[in-house]
């Protein structure tokens, strides 16, 4: 117990707060990391995957790209990127790692939304006269986002934790305490950072619980309160 | 009018859901379809609004072609009524009506107060209007369907199985309701089941499907009943059995119908008989 109460020391100390790299230093750009990551993947993902929903076509890509991406090692691609970008685009190299690593959830979250609509649903919006794209506008996103915000959270989760990564590519983030923690036989500040990391994930994934739940539509809410 | 000539419709694995099928479907009619599945009378519906493109044959509507026709532009002229609804879960009541006026560019509150009048037309009160359908019970589920594709009211009207999900009690009232709303309205009506009751009791014009919709038979209901075309028409529609093959009995209290098992199911009334029947 004595080494949490230390990292939670370390937590609060005055050379955390004004080190080399001051503890809110890192945590925003540990965050920044986190948000430009998936939203580049959102910007990517989103539209690709309800396109694969709406039409079903490169269904078998997509589902075959989201499954293999899962058994991509992060640290591996991290270092990759590194290496075939060039020491001196390591910010580029670590998003794009990044960004590869959000893009299958995210995906995945999007098109299985879009599909998850019931067939009969969108055939009958097809039959009074929706055109295929108010038929993927007014119907089959509104249905799916639930589904797509449960993609984002668990890309996010995904990134929040491999941006630690960074720290061994750069003196970013909050890895970096845990790579200098190791380096120096610091563990108070190892678990210290870690906990600060387990924090921004619990809280990130409870405000994506919220908003999963925030976007569910009105009649399908009621229909589940109602079962 | 409604008119299909020598349509085909085959499928890339080769199966013939339609194969070379003709009708006339008179307007201001109400026309059933009916046949056990397998009988394409679901795919002759479809195509009705190119939800379904008939791979040869033409259909055409007052004499044009509906190949020619935007088929968007095409389905928003024709009411078409889904089994289940097929309603849009995450909008009211109201706005599902209003759907095709909306897209048609109506303007929101007038959308809306068409809506209402087409829920008193089918019996629903307004005070649903404000309900997510998933809040209705299937019959009322049902008559949204159908105030759905009344809305912008059109000229024709598609009824794919309407009723085939409903409780019976539910079904024989909406079955009511839809003679009702044909005698008031006039549309010239598409209507496919399974029922033979239901196509008797609501069709003008009844077509017997065979698989690949071949035509079994096409007439009204009484001359289809008096006059079989064939022994598969005759076990469709049941003459040798239940209601349809009935004898009459002789009893104290005057003359009964009795059918194949002997059970009464009726009584034989004259003319004169009818004020006090």
């Amino acid at each position: 117990m004595d080494l949490f109460a230390d990292a939670i020391a370390w937590i609060f100390s005055p050379e955390a707060q004004s080190g080399s790299l001051p503890l809110s230093e890192a945590i925003w750009t540990h965050l920044a990391f986190t948000f430009v990551s998936v939203l580049i993947a959102a910007a990517v993902a989103v539209p690709a995957g309800w396109l694969v929903g709406h039409t079903g076509r490169g269904r078998e890509a997509a589902v075959a790209l989201s499954g293999a991406a899962r058994a991509v090692p992060s640290f591996g691609l991290v270092l990759l990127l590194v290496l075939v970008f060039g020491v001196t685009h390591k910010v580029g190299a670590s998003t794009t790692a990044f960004v590869l690593l959000a893009i299958p959830p995210i995906l995945a979250g999007a098109y299985s939304g879009v599909e998850a609509v019931e067939r009969r649903v969108v055939d009958g919006a097809r039959a009074v006269g929706m055109t295929s794209r108010q038929v993927l506008g007014k119907v089959e996103i509104p249905l799916g986002l639930p589904l797509l915000i449960g993609g984002l959270r668990s890309a996010t989760l995904q990134v929040v934790a491999t941006v630690t990564l960074a720290g061994y590519v750069g003196s970013w983030g909050l890895g970096f305490y845990i790579v200098q923690g190791i380096q120096i036989r610091d563990f108070a500040q190892i678990l210290g950072a870690a906990l600060v990391i387990v924090v921004l994930a619990v809280v990130l994934d409870l405000l994506f619980a919220l908003l999963e739940r925030a976007v569910v539509p009105h009649g399908v809410a009621a229909r589940r309160s109602a079962d | 009018m409604i008119e299909f000539r020598s349509v085909t419709k085959t499928y890339p694995d080769g199966t013939h859901a339609v194969d070379d099928f003709s009708l006339v479907v008179p307007a201001h009619t109400t026309t059933v379809l009916v046949g056990s599945s397998g009988s394409g009378k679901t795919t002759l519906l479809r195509m009705i609004n190119r939800m379904v493109e008939p791979t040869s044959g033409t259909i055409e509507i007052d004499g044009e072609s509906i190949a020619e026709r935007d088929p968007v532009r095409l389905r928003r002229s024709i009411g078409y009524v889904l089994q289940n609804g097929g309603l849009l879960p995450h909008h009211r009541v109201v706005d599902n009506v209003a759907t095709v006026l909306r897209l048609e560019g109506t303007p929101k509150q007038q959308a809306r107060d068409r809506a209402m009048e087409v829920l008193d037309v089918v019996g629903l009160d307004r005070s649903l209007a404000t309900r997510y359908p998933s809040q209705l019970s299937g019959g009322q589920q049902q008559r949204v369907g159908v105030a759905r594709a009344l809305a912008a009211d059109p000229n024709i009207l598609l009824m794919d199985e309407p009723f085939g999900a409903v409780d019976p009690i539910v079904r024989a009232e909406l079955q009511t309701e839809t003679l009702r709303l044909q005698q008031e309205l006039h549309k010239t009506v598409v209507f496919v089941t399974h029922d033979i009751d239901e196509a008797f009791l609501l069709g003008d014009q009844v077509v017997i499907l065979e698989t690949g919709a071949q035509v079994a038979q096409i007439g009204s209901p009484s001359e289809i009943i008096e006059n079989p075309a064939s022994e598969f028409v005759a076990s469709f529609i049941g003459t040798e059995r239940g209601a349809r093959a009935l004898r009459t009995k002789e009893t104290g209290h005057g003359t009964v119908l009795v059918d194949a098992t002997g059970r009464t199911q009726g009584r034989l009334v004259g003319d004169d008989d009818e004020g006090t029947a």
